[in-house]
C-alpha cells in the first residue's frame, strides 16, 4: 500500500533538520489506505490553499456524548479511505507520563482499528487518534475500556483536565499537580462524557505561577500552585551563583517586580512582606533559593481563547487555599462553580463572558468568597456601582 | 472473535503505574535541577538521587511506527519510561547517568533533534491545520515545519535571552495558547462570508446563526428563509460558519495569517499577557510559507540583540515601547493595529510622552 498519490508539494516538507509530518503520514501510509488518502487530501489542499473537511456529525460509542469528533472529507469519491476520518480521544494520563508496553498496546490497537496516525498530544491534553470510521468506534472503546483506558471530554462538557509535570519531577511544584488532575478527572467522569453544560469547561492544574500548562490563559478554571511563608535563602549556594559569573544585582534585584531584594555582595536578602512570589528569583537561582512552606494554590477563573467576544486571562477569585487529598475543598469549590454558570449561561457562552455579562458580586456571592484586594488590579473608576440590600443591613 | 467487556467512566488509568522508581522515590522531595545542554537536564532530589531528562522534538502528528521507535529507545535506556511535554516534545527519563551518551548517540543517528530546554526555543504549539480541521484557513503543521527548520539552531543548541514560545491557529477558535504566546501565527479571514441561502434554509437554526454573531452582524430574513449579514459590522470571526456551514467563509484568494507578539503565561517579574498584533496580514504560500518564515525570524533577531538577559519578547517591547518595536522591525504600522473592537479604550495611548 501507499504510494497512490504524487505528492511534489509535501515533499518539499521532508527536507531540513526538524522532523516532519509528512513523513509520519508516509510512514502509515505504506500500511493504510486512510493515511494514504490522507497524505493526498492534504496535497490538493496544499495546492488550492483551503481544506476540504466536513462539519463534524454526531458519533460516539453507547451511553457516552463526547469523546469522539466525528470527521468526514468533503471529497469521499476523490479520497473514499477518508470518507470517515473520525477522532478519538484517549483521556492521557496526568502528566503525560507512559511505560513503553502502554504505549504499543495502544499502538497496536489503533494499527488493527485506525489510520496509524495520532496527536501526542491534543491542545487539551488528550492522546488523539486520528482517524478512524464509525463501524470502529465501539470496537475500539470495547478493546481501550477493557484495558483501563477511557475516552477523554468533547462538546459542552468537562474537557478532559490537564497538568504540568509538578512533584513528579520538579522542584517548584508548590501543589500534587498530577493528583488534583486525576482526582477531579475522576469526580467529573459523568460530566466529561455526558455533555451537560451550556459549553466547556476547562480545568488546568500549574504547580508554580510558570505555569507550564498555560492554565492562566486557557483553562475555564485555573489552579495555580503558591506559598504564603518566607523564600528560604542558603547563602552559600549564593556565593556559588555569583562565583559562576551571575550578576545577582542586575539578574535578580534589579529585575524583582516588587523591589523587595537587595544584595551587598556577600548576603541576599528579601523582604518577603512585599514579596508577589512571582517565582523569577527562584526559577534562576534554584539551588539558593526555595519557597516557604506553607503552600496551596490561587484559584483563577475565565480564561479562554478569541471566540466569541474576545480571549480572556483568568481571573483570581481564591488568592490561597491549601490543597490537600482528596481535595474536596476545591470540588465543592468546583462544584459550586459549575452550578452557578450551568444556571446562568446561554448556549455557546463560557463561564469568563458569563461573569463578564452578570458581574463578579453573583458569582463570588454564589462560590461564597467575600471580596478581596487581591482579586483586581485596581478598584473600579466610575461612580456608578449597585447596591442590594444585604449591603443596608 | 468476540470483543473485551467494555468499561465506562473508568477514567484514565492512575499515573503512577507509569512513574519510574526513581520519581516514584523521590516525588515531591526534589531539590533542583541544572540545565546541561540545550537538550538534557538533570534533577537532583533531597535525596542525592539524580534523574535525567533528555528531550526531543516532534512533530506532534506522530505515526505508530515512530511511536514504536521512541518506545524501543525508552526501553533500551530508561527501562521503558518516558514522557511527553505540555509542549507535545518527547522525554526520555533516564535513571542510569551511564546510559545518557548512549541515547543520545542514538537519537543522534536516527536525526533526532534533542533541545528545547532552557533559554531557547521548545517545540511550536499548534493546530490540526488542513490535515483534520474543517476551519483551517492555513496549514498549521507545514508552517511549524518551515519555521522551525529555520530555526533549528535555537531548539539545539543557541541561546535567547529568555526562552521564547511560538505557537501556530488555524483559524481565531485557537486551540493551543497562541493568545499569550512570545511570538504567535493566527490564520484569519479577510472577506464577508458568502452565503448559500437555499441551503441555509435547510440545514440551519435561523435563531441560533443570528445569536452566533458577536458583533450582531447577522439578521433573519424570512423572505429567503435565510439570513442577512452587515457587512460594515462583519469581522470575519467565522462564528457563524461553525455553527451553519452554507455560510461559506473561506476564501482561498484572501484567506491569510496574522502574526501577534508579546504574549507570557508564566507570572514571573510581570503579568501574563495577551499577545499583540505585530503584522496583520502574510498570504498563505505553501508548501514553506517563506514570508511568514521571514517574518518571524526578523522579530526573533531583533529580540535577540535588543533585550536584556531574562527579558521575554513581551517584557523588551513594553519596556522600549512599542513605537520601537515597529521601528526596530521595520514592520509598517496600519488601520489594523488600532483596537475597534472591544479593548480600544485600553490600548490608546493617554500620555503626551512617547517616543519617535
Amino acid at each position: 500500500m501507499g504510494g497512490k498519490y504524487k505528492t511534489p508539494m509535501l515533499d518539499e516538507l521532508e527536507k531540513g533538520p526538524w522532523p516532519s509530518f509528512v513523513t509520519e503520514i508516509k510512514k502509515a501510509a505504506k500500511r493504510t489506505e486512510m493515511a494514504d488518502d490522507e497524505l493526498g487530501q492534504v496535497e490538493k489542499s496544499y495546492v488550492t490553499k483551503r481544506g476540504y473537511w466536513k462539519h463534524g456529525g454526531i458519533v460516539g460509542v453507547l451511553g457516552y456524548g463526547g469523546g469522539v469528533i466525528g470527521r468526514y472529507s468533503s471529497l469521499p469519491n476523490e479520497f473514499p479511505g477518508i470518507a470517515h476520518f473520525h477522532t478519538v480521544r484517549l483521556n492521557q494520563p496526568s502528566g503525560f507520563f507512559y511505560t513503553a508496553e502502554s504505549l504499543r498496546m495502544i499502538m497496536d490497537i489503533w494499527d488493527k482499528y485506525g489510520s496509524g496516525l495520532t496527536n501526542m498530544h491534543g491542545s487539551t491534553g488528550d492522546l488523539v487518534l486520528l482517524g478512524t470510521t464509525t463501524e470502529n468506534l465501539e470496537v475500539l472503546f470495547a478493546e481501550y475500556s477493557s484495558r483501563g483506558w477511557d475516552l477523554g471530554g468533547s462538546g459542552s462538557a468537562m474537557r478532559t483536565p490537564s497538568c504540568c509535570v509538578g512533584q513528579a519531577r520538579c522542584e517548584w511544584a508548590c501543589i500534587d499537580t498530577m493528583n488534583i488532575c486525576n482526582e477531579v478527572t475522576q469526580y467529573y467522569q459523568d460530566q466529561l462524557h455526558r455533555p451537560s453544560f451550556p459549553y466547556k469547561f476547562k480545568i488546568k492544574v500549574a504547580g508554580c505561577a510558570c505555569d507550564c500548562v498555560a492554565a492562566i490563559a486557557r483553562a475555564d478554571l485555573s489552579i495555580i500552585g503558591t506559598w504564603k511563608d518566607n523564600i528560604r535563602i542558603d547563602q552559600a549556594e549564593v556565593k556559588k551563583y555569583a562565583d559562576a559569573g551571575m550578576n545577582i544585582q542586575a539578574e535578580i534585584v534589579d529585575m524583582c517586580p516588587t523591589s523587595c531584594m537587595s544584595y551587598d555582595g556577600k548576603t541576599l536578602k528579601v523582604n518577603d512582606a512585599q514579596c508577589s512570589r512571582c517565582m523569577h528569583c527562584i526559577a534562576k537561582m534554584t539551588k539558593a533559593l526555595k519557597q516557604g512552606k506553607v503552600k496551596g494554590a490561587s484559584i483563577l477563573v475565565g480564561s479562554k481563547a478569541p471566540i466569541v467576544v474576545g480571549s480572556l486571562l483568568s481571573w483570581v477569585v481564591v488568592p490561597f487555599m491549601e490543597l490537600e487529598a482528596p481535595f474536596d475543598n476545591l470540588k465543592d469549590l468546583a462544584d459550586k462553580m459549575i452550578e452557578w454558570w450551568d444556571d446562568n449561561a446561554k448556549p455557546r457562552e463560557r463561564i469568563g463572558e458569563l461573569i463578564e455579562v452578570k458581574g463578579m458580586r453573583p458569582f463570588l456571592e454564589a462560590i461564597e468568597m467575600p471580596p478581596v484586594p487581591q482579586q483586581v488590579k485596581a478598584p473600579r473608576k466610575d461612580p456608578f456601582f449597585f447596591w442590594s440590600e444585604s449591603d443596608f443591613n | 472473535m468476540s470483543l473485551p467487556e467494555r468499561k465506562t467512566d473508568i477514567g484514565p488509568p492512575h499515573y503512577e503505574k507509569f512513574l519510574p522508581p526513581v520519581i516514584k522515590k523521590n516525588y515531591g522531595k526534589w531539590d533542583h535541577h541544572e540545565v546541561l545542554t540545550g537538550g538534557t537536564m538533570v534533577h537532583v532530589a533531597q535525596s542525592g538521587d539524580k534523574l535525567y531528562t533528555v528531550r526531543v522534538a516532534s512533530p506532534r502528528i506522530l505515526s505508530t511506527d515512530t511511536i514504536r521507535e521512541i518506545c524501543d529507545m525508552a526501553e533500551k535506556y530508561c527501562d521503558g519510561y518516558l514522557r511527553f511535554t505540555t509542549r507535545n516534545n518527547v522525554e526520555f527519563l533516564v535513571s542510569d547517568k551511564s546510559k545518557v551518551d548512549p541515547l543520545l548517540a542514538e537519537l543522534k543517528a536516527k536525526k533526532y533533534s534533542v533541545g528545547g530546554i532552557g533559554p531557547r526555543i521548545s517545540n511550536i504549539v499548534h493546530t490540526q491545520g488542513w490535515v483534520h480541521c474543517h476551519s483551517a484557513c492555513t496549514d498549521a503543521s507545514g508552517i511549524v515545519k518551515s519555521v522551525m527548520d529555520e530555526l533549528h539552531d535555537y531548539f539545539t543548541t543557541k541561546t535567547l535571552p529568555n526562552k521564547v514560545r511560538l505557537a501556530v491557529a488555524c483559524c481565531v477558535n485557537m486551540c493551543g495558547a497562541v493568545h499569550c504566546s512570545d511570538i504567535a501565527v493566527v490564520a484569519i479571514h479577510r472577506k464577508v462570508p458568502v452565503i448559500d441561502h437555499e441551503t441555509v434554509g435547510k440545514m440551519c437554526e435561523i435563531p441560533t446563526t443570528v445569536s452566533s454573531c458577536p458583533t450582531s452582524a447577522i439578521r433573519p430574513n424570512p423572505k429567503t428563509k435565510s439570513i442577512t449579514i452587515n457587512e460594515e459590522k462583519c469581522m470575519y470571526c467565522g462564528n457563524c460558519f461553525t455553527v451553519c456551514p452554507p455560510i461559506e467563509i473561506h476564501n482561498p484568494q484572501q484567506d491569510g495569517v496574522a502574526i501577534v507578539v508579546g504574549g507570557k503565561v508564566g507570572s514571573l517579574r510581570t503579568d501574563p499577557k495577551f499577545s499583540k498584533l505585530a503584522i496583520p496580514y502574510i498570504e498563505n504560500e505553501p508548501p514553506r510559507w517563506p514570508k511568514v518564515v521571514a517574518a518571524i525570524k526578523n522579530i526573533l533577531d531583533v529580540y535577540a540583540a535588543n533585550a536584556k538577559k531574562h527579558e521575554r519578547v513581551g517584557e523588551w517591547i513594553e519596556r522600549v515601547g512599542w513605537e520601537d518595536f515597529f521601528k526596530l522591525t521595520g514592520i509598517p504600522f496600519t488601520f489594523q493595529h488600532i483596537d475597534d473592537f472591544t479593548f480600544m479604550r485600553d490600548t490608546m495611548r493617554n500620555s503626551a510622552a512617547f517616543k519617535y
